[in-house]
């Protein structure tokens, strides 16, 4: 399975600039979860990947052998497309068979192959009925099947679980982070889903605006983002931002804003350049937030409304002007327009730069 | 209750002028053809006065040997025409089916043959098939080839008559399926391509098949006209030499109106309509066969898999 590398690849739709040059290396057998809000880009790199869409600059090598002349079907690829792309006219079990059949592979083997994916979909019973007598769901587990029968290099996965309802989709992830650790193949993910991005990710890859922001671990995106958008886009629930600034008294750096004043621990401090004060976003994780005053740094917040999600609860409290999420175990007795002191744990706090986003 | 069966019937209200229109328009010369068709009437009888004669007519055209030669030949010239110009007119869509610049004036310029009446397009043939000055012969010629009798020998007769029908025609055929092509849906063709489908394989697997609800309805339109040509080879050969090209609708015009057997005439017709009409069945027969068939076969998939 090729090592991809993505060497300054740029993608513009006539006057529109979709990708700026962008680089990328996706390790033999690796996992690549791509995520971005909505429009940065993320199909369009597959596509390119797929050969669907020319590239309007850069190249991009599977081993340093370049491809982006290479018809689709000389990458040895599979792919499931965002809106499925099934063959209207051929029945789910044709659908499923047609690159195997394509390929000569012999009917027994066809036939096995295709029954034993479709009834890992649960989509066994459907194999004589037509696209269009399929539910939404129903047919984008097609279109993950007919990927999943072949026997490809490098799989694209072009939010393939979109339309799963809760309980599938958790079995359609754990099938396919089996799969990950079963199977020597390149998969290139899409996703809008955290847990996805998290639990199946060897990297993630975040994307905005068809900029790369950052590429690494789960772990590292979650610790250690680069800035504020990758700050804000890994994590659920979301990060808290809040305006603040720095002041440094004595040996402690505060940061300190709208109805609060935290202190900034030493290895954050020791990080600072030049001399405080200035002005700075503070990101507090909802569950840095804790409901023990005593277990860090204290800190009023007003709650004002407590969604509860089972054993979690979700709390939206008041800080100042500024909203802030927390996350709690649903046992505590918290009520909803009650004042409390929380406790914050202040060596998981980031520091963004107000003007440019980044982290320091 | 009073309501409801108004409510039921007020649909028909609405259709009964568009069906009034259509029985006077559609049915009643279909049906007043039908009943000439029994009778020995003559063009200076009123049809009152013509003698009823039941089905001698056409059993009588069954032993005809011109009219079973004449139908012969339009089921040879509808069959071969229209295979020719589907070939020729679906494979065209298939190679200009793509953005390249000036596409569109090509695209333009195929369909001009199709706007020119017929009898122009009759004439302008004749002259280019004329054996001494016509361009073939005249190119031929200068070549240092011997001319080609293009008019005045059966065979060679039969053959200009398809290139021209096809010349004309073919253009209908190419619109309608690079209409077709166009409203594909692209991502399948994608997903075909990442499946490695090569060229060939897209439009075999994917293209055609779906392509094919136009297609069959296009080759149906074109066969019906096609066993109804008239002009272009009435200036033509006129059906000559001998019967060489006397399609149906030629000897159907010649028999009222050389023969003045108005009867024979509209029994012939009849044949044709029934000939049409069977295939139009035969073509919704196979469709509905195909459904049912592909029904049965899900069901039984199901079946056994719940
Ligand atoms: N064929 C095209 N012509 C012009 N612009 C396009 C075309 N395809 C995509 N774009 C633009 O490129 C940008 C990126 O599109 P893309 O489909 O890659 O987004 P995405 O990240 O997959 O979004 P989503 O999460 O909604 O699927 C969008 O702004 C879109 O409008
Ligand atoms: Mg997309």
């Amino acid at each position: 399975m090729p090592k991809i590398v993505f060497d300054k690849v740029e993608k513009s739709f006539g006057p529109v600039k979709v990708l700026p040059p962008i680089d990328l290396t996706l390790e033999d057998g690796e996992f690549t979860v791509l995520v971005g809000p909505s429009g940065c880009g993320k199909s369009t790199t597959l596509r390119i990947l797929a050969g669907l869409e020319t590239l309007s600059g850069g190249e991009i090598f599977f081993d340093d052998r370049p491809i982006s002349k290479l018809e689709p079907k000389e990458r040895d690829i599979a792919m499931v497309f965002q809106d499925y792309a099934l063959y209207p006219h051929m029945n789910i079990a044709k659908n499923m068979s047609f690159a195997l059949r394509l390929a000569r592979v012999p009917k027994a083997e066809i036939t096995e192959k295709v029954q034993r994916v479709a009834d890992m979909l649960n989509i066994g019973h459907l194999l004589e009925r037509k696209p269009a007598e399929l539910s939404g769901g129903q047919r984008q587990r097609v279109a993950m099947g007919r990927a999943l029968v072949r026997d490809a290099g490098t799989f694209l996965f072009d939010e393939p679980l979109s339309n799963l309802d809760a309980k599938l989709r958790a079995k359609m992830r754990t099938e396919l982070a089996e799969m990950r650790d079963v199977i020597d193949k390149n998969m290139v993910y899409v996703t809008h889903d955290q847990v996805e991005a998290m639990t199946l990710g060897d990297r993630i890859v975040v994307m905005n605006e068809g900029i790369i922001q950052q590429q690494g671990s789960p772990e590292e995106l979650f610790k250690t983002p680069v800035n504020q958008f990758v700050a804000g886009f890994i994590g659920s629930p979301t990060m808290n931002f809040v305006e603040g600034e720095l002041l440094q008294e004595s040996d402690q750096v505060w940061v300190q804003g709208d109805g609060y004043k935290l202190p900034l621990d030493a290895e954050t401090s020791a990080r600072l350049p030049g001399t405080a004060p200035r002005d700075v976003t503070l990101g507090i994780r909802p569950s840095s937030l804790l409901v023990d005053p005593a277990a860090g740094a204290p800190i009023e917040l007003k709650v004002v409304v407590s969604e509860y999600l089972g054993a979690q609860s979700v709390l939206v409290t008041h800080c100042g002007a500024q909203e802030l999420l927390v996350e709690t175990p649903s046992d505590g007795p918290i009520k909803a327009g009650t004042a409390q002191t929380f406790g914050v744990i202040t060596r998981e706090m980031m520091i963004f730069d107000k003007a440019s986003g980044l982290r320091v | 209750m009073q309501t409801a069966n108004v409510n039921r019937l007020t649909p028909y209200l609405f259709l009964a002028p568009a069906a009034a229109v259509l029985a006077i328009a559609l049915l009643y010369p279909i049906g007043y053809m039908i009943y000439a068709s029994f009778l020995d009437w003559n063009p200076s009888q009123r049809i009152g006065e013509a003698e009823f004669v039941g089905l001698r007519n056409y059993i009588n055209l069954l032993g005809d040997e011109s009219f079973r030669e004449s139908f012969a030949v339009t089921l040879k010239f509808a069959a071969i025409v229209v295979s020719l110009e589907m070939f020729v007119g679906v494979g065209l869509a298939l190679l200009l089916d793509r953005n390249i610049r000036g596409m569109s004036l090509l695209r333009t310029l195929f369909i001009l043959p199709m706007m020119i009446a017929p009898i122009v397009v009759g004439l302008m043939w004749r002259y280019m098939y004329h054996p001494t000055v016509g361009i073939f012969n005249r190119t031929l010629k200068n070549l240092g080839l011997e001319p080609i009798p293009w008019l005045s020998d059966g065979d060679w007769a039969f053959a200009s008559v398809i290139i021209a029908d096809v010349w004309q025609w073919t253009p209908f055929i190419f619109i309608l399926s690079l209409a077709a092509l166009q409203s594909l849906p692209q991502s399948a063709l994608e997903a075909a391509r990442i499946d490695g489908a090569t060229g060939w394989q897209q439009i075999w697997y994917i293209k055609l098949p779906l392509m094919m609800p136009v297609l069959v309805v296009t080759c149906l339109l074109r066969l019906i006209d096609a066993f109804k040509v008239l002009e272009v080879i009435l200036v033509l050969t006129n059906g000559g030499p001998g019967l060489s090209t006397e399609i149906l609708s030629l000897r159907i015009s010649r028999t009222a109106s050389e023969f003045r057997e108005l009867g024979v005439a509209a029994a012939m017709s009849n044949y044709l309509l029934i000939l049409l009409l069977v295939l139009t069945l035969g073509m919704f027969l196979y469709n509905k066969f195909a459904e049912t068939r592909a029904l049965r076969l899900r069901a039984e998939a199901e079946g056994a898999a719940s």
